[in-house]
């Protein structure tokens, strides 16, 4: 059989593709985004939509589902939680065609607001969950999944994370298999989708029914393996914390759950009969070790010594396990000492000159999940809040109501397109239809930034390039009853300030939009045209080294320490340098330079 | 230079840079070459908010049988590295015994431009202190510089870095760089890869 390397996102399309799904729906979010790019670039088979948020995409794929048709909606951990509602009614509901519910978590929050355990969500919502531990599993348990959710009439979890998600390893490919499930709508079926309490009460009896007989089909699932070596000790685990520990100790017996939920009770009962102690080695939350604990176990490890947050290692599950008997490697040189090198907006980015207009204003601003939540790290420092999708326009109209007069002029919320057309739009209908005053600034950069460019419904394309409507944020305002609305140029500070400090004093809602302000890295809006000058130069018989530019945090600009003066005469401790190789000449600098001395460079 | 024959145990390679380095490029050479050859391959990269100028790392392994995408702590058989800064970041990483290739180029983070830290010096001979001559520093980007492409440098310090695994023969790694690279960039970087071994 052909082997490809394959990242794990890569390979749950290529499960999603052989199990024949037809329909696949998604918001993009780090680190599942990418498969649904994969389905859209690879798999011709399969339609794909990028949806506004994860709570349309379960609807999608569940109204898809109803039709007959394999169908699946794709979200990282946090995209659950929007989509709870749909999910947790839907696993009542069951499905016709098979549904599968891809939830990819994060620990150690690489690119996150939480860290949150999505396993749990199955135990709640009383569906099965499937966890591989790398790219064939991915590949393996996403055609399983849909197999699973037919049998059993349910929605299925596949729970990835970031080491799964983003790592890359061998898979066999096999082929397409059309469903054979008949297509149609039946509305006969009505008492088993349509859910008033009538019919709740019938489903959730079923709901608890099938969850007895997944606990049989646990029981003899063939990804839920034991490995049988030296009996001393025995670890059950799953997903990238079997690999882990099985790194670590290789020596040791394991049952490797392919299926954390519901559990196999007769398999675990004989794990502990067979070896004479068992450990539990999982990440972040002790999901089987609470389960486990409460079948009965006295088990010889868990949670007393793994760690409960950010992500397990092999080194982390050894030195945990080994407690002082682990050697830890020779400390060379300390990492702590080095300077770090978080991610910046880059050179260029219309972010930057908004947020320093921002800090000027000296506004607090309630900012909301984009690559402009980076304003908040020194030495911009212009973003103040930030909990999840679309927050910032629902929290900037709550402190405004509690700070009443006090709030005016000194309170905005700031926000990306696509996390405005995600979350944002009915807070902004609430701050007009509850009477606030709070001001809304768009930061349209035209694409979904931070997890690298998927189009949404704003930029006039769908997820396969083909041209389609565009939201106008203008429109949709003024439909919601905002009057005071605005365009901004961004790059223009002097002119951002006075708008902005306009309508925050304002006592009514207001509604800024960011014009012409594409993504640095979004070539097709050719975002460098507007710029007049290719590139910047210090000229350093003017430059007295105020370090006023360097407030940007433009990674072109860079200090140069060293005594010396200006042609006039002023002294100074050093100058500032601009790597023409980064700069884009998008002139912020020059604005913040009081002594004119950043000029056009010479090609 | 000494050459090291690959015996069967999992090999740990890991690689660090700066965003827009091409590290990733560099990673899935490696990944091509090694599973071509018929081992198992694992590699673990983190992606996430627009990483540009941000650190990137990948964790690559192989061998006959590999469990974990992560190397161990302490674990490196070969740290190959894009950036001075982001070599010296990982320096505890790598085995007593491992072997070190350091392209000789600063990139300043944030701090460092605004003056508020000091880049670290002489990052060559703190790694020379504890590996020896397991040290070996690339002029990655003066040498793509003279083939006419600065973006170059990863498959030069690729070509370097093909040294120490004799068993693979030049073609393989030229195979790998053509699959992987239109065909208007095959010219230029056949050269560099022979520029970068003919370099250590």
């Amino acid at each position: 059989m052909k082997k490809e390397l394959m990242q794990g996102n890569a390979a749950v399309a290529r499960g999603a593709w052989e199990a024949g799904v037809k329909i696949a729906a998604a918001y993009p979010g780090t680190p599942s985004s990418e498969i649904l790019q994969d389905i859209a670039s690879t798999y011709p088979e399969i339609y794909p939509e990028w949806a506004p948020n994860e709570k349309v995409a379960v609807e999608v794929a569940s109204g898809a589902a109803l039709t007959g048709a394999r169908s699946m909606a794709i979200m990282k951990h946090v995209g659950l939680n929007v989509a709870a509602d749909p999910f947790m009614t839907v696993a009542y509901t069951g499905v016709k065609g098979g549904f599968m519910i891809v939830v990819a978590d994060d620990p150690n929050v690489h690119s996150s607001q939480n860290e949150q355990d999505s396993r749990n969500w199955a135990r709640f919502a009383k569906v099965p969950m499937l966890e591989p531990s790398d790219a064939q599993e991915c590949k393996d348990f996403a055609k399983l999944a849909f197999d699973i959710s037919e049998k059993f009439d349910t929605p299925v979890l596949l729970r990835t994370e970031t080491r799964v998600a983003h790592s890359d390893s061998p898979v066999a490919l096999g082929e397409r298999k059309e469903s054979t499930m008949p297509m149609g709508l039946d509305p006969k079926e009505a008492p088993k989708y349509v859910m008033v309490p009538v019919n709740v009460r019938v489903r959730r009896k079923f709901v608890e029914e099938r969850m007895r007989k997944l606990e049989a089909y646990a029981e003899k699932f063939k990804y839920n393996v034991m490995e049988i070596n030296d009996t001393k000790i025995g670890v059950i685990s799953s997903g990238v914390s079997y690999l882990y520990a099985k790194e670590a100790f290789p020596e040791w017996s394991y049952l490797k759950l392919g299926m954390v939920w519901p559990l196999p009770k007769k398999m675990i009962a004989t794990f502990f009969k067979k070896v004479k102690k068992v450990i539990i080695v999982e990440e972040l939350d002790p999901f089987l070790e609470t389960e486990i604990k409460a079948m009965g176990y006295k088990i010889f490890h868990g949670k007393d010594v793994i760690p409960n947050m950010y992500e397990l290692s092999p080194e982390i599950v050894e030195r945990s396990l080994k407690g002082k008997a682990y050697k830890p490697p020779k400390i060379r040189v300390k990492p702590e000492d080095l300077p770090r090198r978080p991610p910046n907006l880059c050179a260029g980015c219309s972010h930057r000159p908004l947020f320093y207009a921002l800090k000027k204003l000296g506004a607090f601003v309630f900012g909301d999940i984009g690559c402009y939540t980076l304003a908040t790290a020194p030495p911009l420092q212009a973003l103040h809040a930030c909990i999840c999708m679309g927050a910032s326009v629902g929290m900037a109209h709550g402190a405004m109501k509690a700070l009443g007069s006090e709030g005016l002029g000194k309170v905005v919320a700031v926000i990306g397109d696509s996390t405005f057309l995600h979350g944002g739009v009915t807070p902004l209908m609430n701050v007009v239809y509850n009477k606030g005053n709070s001001t809304t600034i768009i930061l349209d950069n035209r694409i979904t930034g931070m997890t690298g460019h998927q189009e949404h419904a704003g930029t006039g394309f769908t997820i396969r390039q083909e041209p389609t409507n565009m939201v106008d944020y203008e429109e949709i305002g003024k439909a919601l009853g905002v009057k005071s609305i605005r365009k901004i140029d961004p790059y223009d500070i002097k002119s951002c300030m006075e708008i902005i400090k306009e309508e925050m004093g304002k006592n009514e809602p207001s509604l800024i939009i960011c014009k012409d302000s594409p993504c640095m890295l979004l070539r097709r809006a050719k975002p460098l045209e507007k710029f007049k000058t290719p590139f910047y130069v210090i000229d350093t018989d003017k430059c007295r080294g105020c370090r006023m530019c360097l407030e940007i945090n433009c990674p072109a600009i860079s200090w140069r320490a060293g005594d010396g003066e200006t042609k006039d005469g002023h002294k100074r401790k050093g100058t500032v340098y601009i790597n023409r190789d980064q700069c884009v000449g998008c002139e912020v600098c020059v604005q913040v330079c009081k002594f004119e001395a950043i000029v056009p460079g010479q090609k | 230079m000494k050459k090291t024959k690959q015996n069967g145990k999992v090999t740990n390679i890991f690689l660090s840079g700066v965003g827009g380095q091409g590290t990733i490029l560099a990673s899935n050479i490696l990944a091509e070459v090694f599973l071509k050859a018929g081992y198992e391959v694992k590699k673990a990269e983190v992606h996430g908010m627009a990483q540009r100028g941000g650190d990137v790392t990948t964790h690559f392994r192989f061998g006959k049988k590999v469990y974990s995408p992560i190397i161990k702590y302490g674990d490196v058989d070969f740290l190959l590295s894009f950036e001075l800064l982001e070599s010296i970041r990982y320096i505890n990483w790598v085995k007593p015994e491992g072997k070190i290739v350091i392209n000789n180029q600063e990139i300043f983070p944030p701090a460092v431009n605004l003056g508020m830290a000091q880049y670290p010096k002489d990052v060559g001979k703190a790694f020379t202190k504890y590996f020896k001559n397991n040290v070996h520093m690339i002029n990655g980007q003066e040498i793509a510089k003279n083939l006419g492409n600065m973006q170059a440098a990863n498959v030069v310090l690729v070509g370097a870095f093909s040294n120490f695994f004799p068993e693979i023969k030049d073609e393989q790694w030229i195979d790998a760089l053509k699959t992987l690279l239109a065909p208007k960039l095959h010219d230029l970087n056949v050269k560099a890869f022979y520029e970068g071994k003919k370099a250590l």
